[in-house]
C-alpha cells in the first residue's frame, strides 16, 4: 500500500472564496440563535468585504499560482471579476437590509443564500475547468432558485422561483451535454488543455456541438435570446433585493466563465462563435428594448432593460479581442452599479403586496422625494448611456472594441437600439419630474440608513467613473493583463 | 504653491455644493459669507502662486491633474497652466470677484433667494478660472461655455420678470452663436495640429500654412466677438443689465467679457502668424469702440450708460491684441477690472438706495446725501474717463500710443473715443449727483449704504487710482512692470515674428499724452458746461439734431434689424418647422409612425410573454437547435 | 467531418420510425376488447387504489429529501474509508471539514423542525 502523494493544492487562491463560505455557514447557524437578522446582515457584509481585501492581497503573490491541479485560477481576470460579484453581494447586502424588513420578509436565510450564490459565482470566475464551472454554476443557480421564492406567501415568488428552477435545470442539462461532448471530442475537461487539442487538431464537429450546447447553457444564465424567457417573470416575481442581486451577479459570472471558455478553449473556432455570438447580441439588444418599451411597471421594465444590456455586452465579447474583453469587464463593473442602484430605488418605493412599482406610481416623486427621485434619475441617464455619466463610457468602450474588431455593422445596430432604450428609461424620469402624484399614492416610506448607504456609493460611483473613466480603465487593463 | 492651483478652482466649487444644497438650511448670512469665504481662499491660492510664478522654470508650469480619458489616440488630460498671464487674470477673477462677492451681501439682503444668487456667482468665478488656468484649448472651451451658461442663469437670476428672462435668454442664443465659430475653430486646431494643448499647438503653429492658421484665428475670434461684446454681436450686453448689479459688476465689467480679449492675448502666436485676422481684429475693436461710445451719449439709464461704456473699453481692448500689444490689451483689461466694477457697484448702490430707480433723469443731487457713492463714482469715472495720472489714463495711453505706431486711423479713432468716453462718463456724474433732485420722493428715501458695500468701492477707487503703476509708460523710460511680467508668454511669438523695432520717441509720446489728457478734460468740462450750467443746451442739441438723435437714443436700431432679419424669420421658419413639418411631417409620420410600430412589436413581445414554462422551454429547444445545427454544421 | 456522422443520423431516424411504427401496427392490427381490470393504471403488479391526486402529507417529502442527501454523503465516507490509510492526517482533516459542513445543515433542520413530524 503506497501513500497517495497529496499534490500541492494552493488553498491561498480559494482563500477569499472560503471566506465568504465560511461567512455563509456562520450565518446559517447564527440564524437558528439569533432573533436580530439585521445583524447577519451586517455579518455577512463584513465576510464579503475582508473576502474581498484579501482577495487583491493575493494580487501578485503565490495565491495566484494555479491551484488544485490547475483546475482553479485566480489570476487578475478572476480577481476583477470576484469584486465585481463582491461589490454586487455589498449592495445587495445594504439594499436587503432596508427592503426586507419593511415588506415583512427579513429571513436569515437571505443573507446565507446570498453568500453561497457569491461564492458559486467566485468559483465559476476562476474555474479552468469544466468540472468547476458547473460545480459553480449549479452552486450559485441553486441559491438563486432558493432566494427567488424567499417570499413563500406571495404566488408571483413561487412562481418565480418554480420557474427559475425547471428552465434553469432544462439549460444546465444543455450545458452538462456540451461539456460532454466536448470532453469527448479532445479527452480533457481543462480550458487549456482542450484549446491546444482543438488548436492542434481538425475541426471536429463533436467539438462545435459541444461548443454550441455550452454557448446555450451560458445563454440562458446570461438572459439573451431565445433563451431569456424566464427573465421578466423571474425578476417580477422575485423579491426585489433578490432581483437586484442576480440581475448584475449572475449574469457577471455567466459572462466570466463564457469569456474565458470562449478565449482560452475555443479561440481555433473564433470566426464560428464570433458570427454565433453577435447575431445573440443583435436579437437580445433589439427584443429586449422594444419589449421593455410596452412594460408600464417599472421593476419589469428593468428585468427588460437588463436583457438588453446582456446584449450590448455580447457585443464585446463578439468582438473576440483583448480589447473586447476589457471593455466587457469596465462594463459589467459599471453595469452592477447603476443596475443595483436603479433596483434599489424600486425597491425602497416598494410596498408590501408588490403595490409601488408601477409607471404611473413614481409620478411626482421628484416632488415627494427629491433625493430619491434625484439618484434614480442618475441611475436611469446611466443606463441609458448619457455622457459623462459612466454608462457612456461603458457602451463607448464596448462599440470601440465592435468597431476595431471589424463588426462596425453590430456597433451599429447597437447604437440605435441605445437611442430606443432612451425613449423608456426617460419615460420614468418624465413621470417623477413632470407628473403630479395621484392623490391615493401610497406614501413613501423612509429609507433605512443602509439603502441610504447603498444609493450612495451607487450613485458617486457612477458619477466618479464618468468624470474619472480612464483610472479605472488602467486598473481594468494593468489587473487584468498584467 | 503652484501645485495646488487647483484648490482655486476647487474651493468655489466647494461653496457651490454647499450653497447648493444646504443653502436653505445655513441662512441668508452663512450663504453669503460662504461664498466670500470661498472666493477669499482662491483668491488666497492665487496669490501665493503668483508670488512664485518668477521662480519657476521658463515662468511657466503645467500642472496635471488627471488623465481623464483615452480613446485610442485621443488622450485627454485634465492639466492646469500656471504662467503669468494666467495668474494675473486669476488674481483679477478672485480678486475683483471677492469685493463683488462682498458687495453682494449687502446688495442683495432683500431678495429671498440668496442662496441660489450665491450658488451661482462661486460657480462662475469657478468656470472662468477653468477657463484661464486651463492648459488647453478644450479646457478653454469648457470655461467658455460654463460662463456663459452662469451668465445665462445670473441674467435671468430674477426669472419671473419677463426682461430679466428675455435678456438671459438673449445672451445665452447671442453667445452661443459666437461659440459656434469659436467650437469650429477649436475643431480646426485640432485636425491640424492632432493636439489641443497651448505649447504643442503654439511650438507647432509656425510650420503650418498661414491660410490654416488665419482660418482658425478667424473662427476664434468669432467666439470672442460674441463672449466680448464686439460689434456685431455685443446686444446681449447692455440687456444683461437685467440681472442684479453685482452680476453686472462681476460678469459683464470684470470678468466673463474679457475672456475673448484673454483667449487672443493666450493665442498671441497665432494672431501673430495671421496678419489679415489680426487686421480685422483691431479694425472691429476700434469701430466698437467708437460705436458703442456714441450710443452711450444719449442713455439716461445709468447703468446702460455703463454697459455701453464696457462695449467701448472692450473695444480698447480688442484693438489693443489687434495691433499686436498684447501686453497694453491686458494691461487696460486689468485697470478696467477695477474702474468698471467700481462704477457699476456704486451705480449698484445708487440703484439700491433709491429702490431700483436708476433713470438719471429721477434722480440728481444725491452728492450730499452719499458721500461716499459720490466720490467713489468720481474716482471710477475719472478712471474711465482717463484722467490723468489714474489707472485708465495708463493703460489707455498705452493703447492707443501702441495704435498710433501702427496705424494712424485706428488712433484717431481712439482718441475720438476717449473725447466721447469723458463726456458721458461725466454726464452721468452731473446728472445723478449734481444738480436739483428731480425726484422729490426718490430723492427722500435715499441714504448712504452700509460699510459691506461701500468699503469694496474704497478698495477698488484706491485701486482705480494706484493702478497704473503697474505699467508705467517705458517710452518715457518709467518701469513698465507688467510688460516685464507678461514677456515669457508674449515671447513666443517673436521667434516666428520678430517685433518691429519701431519705438515712438519721448516727444512723441509725452505729446500723445497731452493730446488725450487736453481732450479729456475738454470731454469733462463739455459735460459740465451742457448739463450743469446751461442745462437747456441739451435739449436744444437733441431738437436740432432730431434724426442723429434719435438714432443714438435707439442705439442705431441694431435689435430692431436683427428683429427682422433674423429674429422674425427665424421665428417664423420655426412654426412653419413647428407647425408643418414637425407636427406633420415628423411627428405623424417618423414619431408617431415609430412609436406605433415599435409599440406594436413591444405588445406582440409581451403576448408571447404568455408565463407558460412549456412555451419557454420550447423556445429554448428551438434555440438550442438552431445553434447546434449552426455548430454542427460549420 | 458532419458527414462521418451520417450513421448517427440514420440510427435516430430508424429509431423515430420503429417507436412510430411499434405504435401504429398494433393500433390498427391488434384486436381490442377492454375491460375494467386491463385499462386501469398500471401500478408495478398492485391493484390500485383512490385517486393519484390526493394531498400527500409534505413531511413525506421533507423525509425523502433528507434521506437522499444524508444518504449520498454517507456513500461518499465508503471510498474514503477504504483508502483512509493513505490519505493520512489530511485526509482526516479534509473529511472533518466535510462532516462540519454536513453538521451545519443537521443543525439547521433539526432546529427549523423539519425532523419533528407534526
Amino acid at each position: 500500500m503506497t501513500a497517495i502523494e497529496i499534490p500541492a493544492l494552493n488553498f491561498a487562491a480559494l482563500l477569499p472564496l472560503f471566506i465568504v463560505v465560511g461567512t455563509g455557514l456562520l450565518v446559517v447557524v447564527l440564524d437558528l440563535f439569533i432573533a436580530d437578522k439585521k445583524s447577519l446582515g451586517w455579518l455577512s457584509l463584513f465576510g464579503v468585504i475582508l473576502a474581498a481585501i484579501v482577495g487583491n492581497m493575493q494580487q501578485g503573490g503565490a495565491g495566484f499560482d494555479p491551484a488544485f491541479q490547475n483546475v482553479s485560477l485566480l489570476d487578475g481576470y478572476a480577481n476583477f471579476f470576484n469584486i465585481i460579484f463582491l461589490s454586487t453581494a455589498a449592495l445587495s447586502i445594504l439594499v436587503a437590509l432596508g427592503y426586507l424588513g419593511r415588506v415583512g420578509l427579513h429571513r436569515g436565510e437571505y443573507y446565507a443564500l446570498l453568500l453561497f450564490a457569491t461564492s458559486g459565482m467566485m468559483a465559476m470566475g476562476m474555474a479552468t475547468d469544466l468540472m468547476v464551472v458547473f460545480i459553480g454554476l449549479e452552486t450559485m443557480s441553486i441559491a438563486l432558485y432558493v432566494m427567488s421564492a424567499l417570499n413563500r406567501h406571495s404566488r408571483p415568488s413561487g412562481e418565480a422561483g418554480i420557474k427559475y428552477f425547471l428552465m434553469g435545470s432544462f439549460a444546465s442539462a444543455f450545458l452538462l451535454y456540451g461539456m460532454a461532448l466536448t470532453y469527448g471530442a479532445t479527452g480533457s475537461t481543462n480550458f487549456s488543455d482542450i484549446g491546444s487539442v482543438l488548436t492542434a487538431g481538425t475541426v471536429a464537429p463533436m467539438a462545435m456541438l459541444g461548443l454550441g450546447l455550452l454557448l446555450v447553457g451560458f445563454a440562458f444564465k446570461v438572459a439573451a435570446v431565445p433563451f431569456q424567457w424566464w427573465t421578466p417573470d423571474v425578476y417580477h416575481g422575485a423579491p426585489t433585493a433578490v432581483t437586484t442581486f442576480m440581475s448584475v451577479g449572475a449574469k457577471a459570472a455567466g459572462f466570466a466563465t463564457l469569456m474565458r471558455l470562449l478565449m482560452v478553449s475555443f479561440p481555433a473556432f473564433a470566426v464560428d462563435w464570433q458570427l454565433a455570438i453577435a447575431v445573440l447580441a443583435v436579437l437580445t439588444m433589439t427584443l429586449g428594448n422594444v419589449a421593455a418599451l410596452a412594460q408600464k411597471d417599472v421593476k419589469r421594465m428593468l428585468a427588460y432593460s437588463s436583457i438588453a444590456h446582456a446584449g450590448y455586452i455580447l457585443v464585446g465579447v463578439a468582438a473576440a479581442t483583448t480589447e473586447g474583453i476589457k471593455s466587457v469587464l469596465f462594463y459589467l463593473l459599471i453595469y452592477a452599479f447603476m443596475n443595483i442602484g436603479a433596483f434599489a430605488v424600486v425597491g425602497v418605493l416598494e410596498q408590501k403586496e408588490a403595490i409601488g412599482t408601477k409607471l404611473t406610481e413614481y409620478a411626482g416623486l421628484a416632488r415627494k422625494n427629491p433625493w430619491l427621485a434625484m439618484v434614480m434619475a442618475l441611475f436611469l441617464f446611466s443606463l441609458t448611456g448619457f455622457p459623462p455619466l459612466a454608462g457612456f463610457w461603458g457602451k463607448l468602450y464596448i462599440f470601440r472594441a465592435a468597431v476595431n474588431a471589424d463588426l462596425t455593422w453590430l456597433a451599429v445596430v447597437a447604437v440605435i437600439n441605445s437611442g430606443v432604450a432612451a425613449f423608456y428609461y426617460l419615460s420614468v424620469i418624465v413621470q417623477m419630474y413632470m407628473k403630479p402624484a395621484a392623490d391615493d399614492a401610497p406614501e413613501i416610506l423612509p429609507s433605512t440608513p443602509a439603502t441610504r448607504i447603498a444609493l450612495a456609493v451607487a450613485g458617486l460611483a457612477v458619477v466618479l467613473i464618468g468624470i474619472l473613466p480612464a483610472s479605472l480603465v488602467d486598473m481594468v487593463a494593468k489587473g487584468v493583463f498584467g | 504653491m503652484t501645485n495646488f492651483i487647483w484648490l482655486a478652482i476647487a474651493f468655489p466649487l466647494v461653496g457651490v455644493v454647499v450653497n447648493g444644497i444646504f443653502g436653505r438650511k445655513l441662512g441668508r448670512a452663512a450663504n453669503g459669507w460662504i461664498a466670500v469665504g470661498t472666493v477669499a481662499a482662491a483668491f488666497v491660492v492665487g496669490v501665493l502662486s503668483f508670488l512664485q510664478v518668477p521662480s519657476l522654470p521658463e515662468h511657466a508650469q503645467i500642472v496635471p491633474l488627471w488623465r481623464w480619458i483615452t480613446i485610442g489616440d485621443f488622450e485627454v488630460y485634465l492639466s492646469l497652466l500656471v504662467d503669468p498671464l494666467s495668474m494675473l487674470m486669476t488674481l483679477v477673477v478672485t480678486g475683483v470677484g471677492l469685493l463683488i462677492h462682498i458687495y453682494a451681501i449687502g446688495y442683495m439682503d432683500h431678495d429671498k433667494d440668496v442662496a441660489r444668487f450665491f450658488t451661482y456667482l462661486n460657480l462662475f468665478i469657478a468656470s472662468m478660472l477653468i477657463l484661464v488656468l486651463s492648459d488647453n484649448f478644450l479646457g478653454l472651451y469648457v470655461g467658455w461655455e460654463l460662463v456663459g451658461a452662469c451668465s445665462y442663469l445670473l441674467i435671468g437670476f430674477w426669472f419671473y420678470k419677463d426682461s430679466a428672462a428675455d435678456a438671459g435668454k438673449k445672451a445665452f442664443i447671442v453667445n452661443r452663436v459666437g461659440d459656434f465659430g469659436f467650437a469650429l475653430g477649436v475643431f480646426l486646431i485640432w485636425t491640424t495640429f492632432g493636439t489641443l494643448q497651448y505649447t504643442n499647438v503654439f511650438e507647432a503653429a509656425g510650420d503650418k500654412p498661414v491660410a490654416v492658421i488665419t482660418a482658425i484665428t478667424a473662427l476664434l475670434f468669432v467666439g470672442a466677438i460674441g463672449k466680448s461684446a464686439q460689434l456685431p454681436l455685443y446686444v446681449w450686453l447692455p440687456d444683461a443689465m437685467e440681472g442684479p448689479t453685482p452680476v453686472s459688476a462681476l460678469i459683464h465689467a470684470a470678468t466673463m467679457v474679457t475672456a475673448g480679449v484673454y483667449m487672443i492675448a493666450r493665442s498671441n502666436v497665432l494672431y501673430a502668424l495671421a496678419p489679415q485676422t489680426s487686421t480685422i481684429v483691431a479694425v472691429v475693436g476700434g469701430v466698437t469702440a467708437l460705436f458703442a461710445a456714441t450710443i452711450a451719449l444719449v442713455q439716461f439709464d445709468l447703468k446702460r450708460v455703463m454697459a455701453y461704456s464696457t462695449i467701448s473699453q472692450l473695444g480698447y481692448m480688442v484693438m489693443a491684441v489687434g495691433v499686436g500689444a498684447y501686453a497694453s490689451g491686458i494691461f487696460h483689461l486689468v485697470t478696467h477690472a477695477f474702474f468698471k466694477a467700481l462704477l457699476f457697484m456704486a451705480a449698484g448702490s445708487v440703484m439700491h438706495a433709491a429702490h431700483d430707480v436708476i433713470d438719471m433723469r429721477r434722480l440728481g443731487g444725491l452728492k450730499a446725501k452719499m458721500p461716499i457713492t459720490y466720490w467713489t463714482f468720481v474716482v471710477g469715472g475719472l478712471a474711465l474717463a482717463g484722467f490723468p495720472l489714474t489707472a485708465g489714463f495708463f493703460s489707455k495711453d498705452e493703447i492707443l500710443a501702441k495704435t498710433f505706431e501702427a496705424n494712424i486711423w485706428l488712433y484717431a479713432i481712439g482718441v475720438f473715443t476717449a473725447l466721447l468716453t469723458a463726456f458721458y462718463t461725466f454726464r452721468a456724474i452731473f446728472m445723478t449727483f449734481h444738480g436739483k433732485p428731480k425726484d422729490a420722493e426718490v430723492y427722500e428715501h435715499i441714504h448712504e449704504n452700509k460699510p459691506v458695500m461701500t468699503v469694496p468701492l474704497v478698495i477698488l477707487a484706491g485701486l482705480s487710482i494706484f493702478g497704473g503703476l503697474l505699467g508705467l509708460p517705458g517710452g518715457l523710460g518709467l518701469p513698465n512692470w507688467l510688460d516685464g511680467w507678461l514677456e515669457p508668454v508674449f515671447e513666443l511669438k517673436n521667434m516666428f515674428v520678430p517685433a518691429e523695432a519701431v519705438h515712438t520717441g519721448v516727444g512723441t509720446e509725452v505729446g500723445l499724452m497731452a493730446l488725450s489728457s487736453t481732450l479729456v478734460i475738454l470731454g469733462i468740462v463739455a459735460a459740465w458746461w451742457v448739463y450743469l450750467r446751461k442745462p437747456q443746451i441739451a435739449e436744444k442739441t437733441a431738437q436740432s439734431f432730431a434724426a442723429g438723435y434719435k438714432l443714438l437714443a435707439n442705439k442705431y436700431y441694431v435689435d430692431e434689424i436683427y428683429d427682422a432679419l433674423f429674429v422674425n424669420p427665424a421665428r417664423g421658419l420655426g412654426v412653419f418647422f413647428a407647425k408643418v413639418v414637425d407636427m406633420g411631417v415628423i411627428d405623424m409620420v417618423l414619431v408617431d409612425g415609430t412609436a406605433k410600430s415599435v409599440g406594436y412589436f413591444g405588445r406582440v413581445m409581451s403576448r408571447w410573454q404568455t408565463g407558460y414554462i412549456r412555451n419557454y422551454v420550447v423556445s429554448i429547444f428551438v434555440g438550442a437547435i438552431v445553434i447546434g445545427a449552426y455548430f454542427f454544421l460549420r | 467531418m458532419p458527414a462521418d456522422y451520417l450513421p448517427i443520423l440514420i440510427m435516430l431516424v430508424v429509431a423515430a420510425l420503429f417507436a412510430l411504427v411499434a405504435l401504429i401496427v398494433p393500433y390498427y392490427m391488434g384486436p381490442r376488447n377492454p375491460s375494467t381490470s386491463k385499462s386501469d393504471t398500471y401500478e408495478s403488479g398492485k391493484l390500485p387504489f383512490g385517486t393519484a391526486r390526493r394531498q400527500v402529507p409534505i413531511h413525506y417529502y421533507m423525509v425523502a429529501m433528507l434521506f437522499m442527501m444524508f444518504d449520498i454523503e454517507v456513500i461518499f465516507f465508503y471510498p474514503w474509508a477504504v483508502i483512509f490509510r493513505q490519505l493520512k492526517i489530511f485526509g482526516l482533516i479534509e473529511m472533518g471539514v466535510f462532516v462540519a459542513i454536513l453538521l451545519v445543515g443537521y443543525v439547521y433542520i433539526w432546529k427549523k423542525g423539519a425532523l419533528e413530524w407534526d
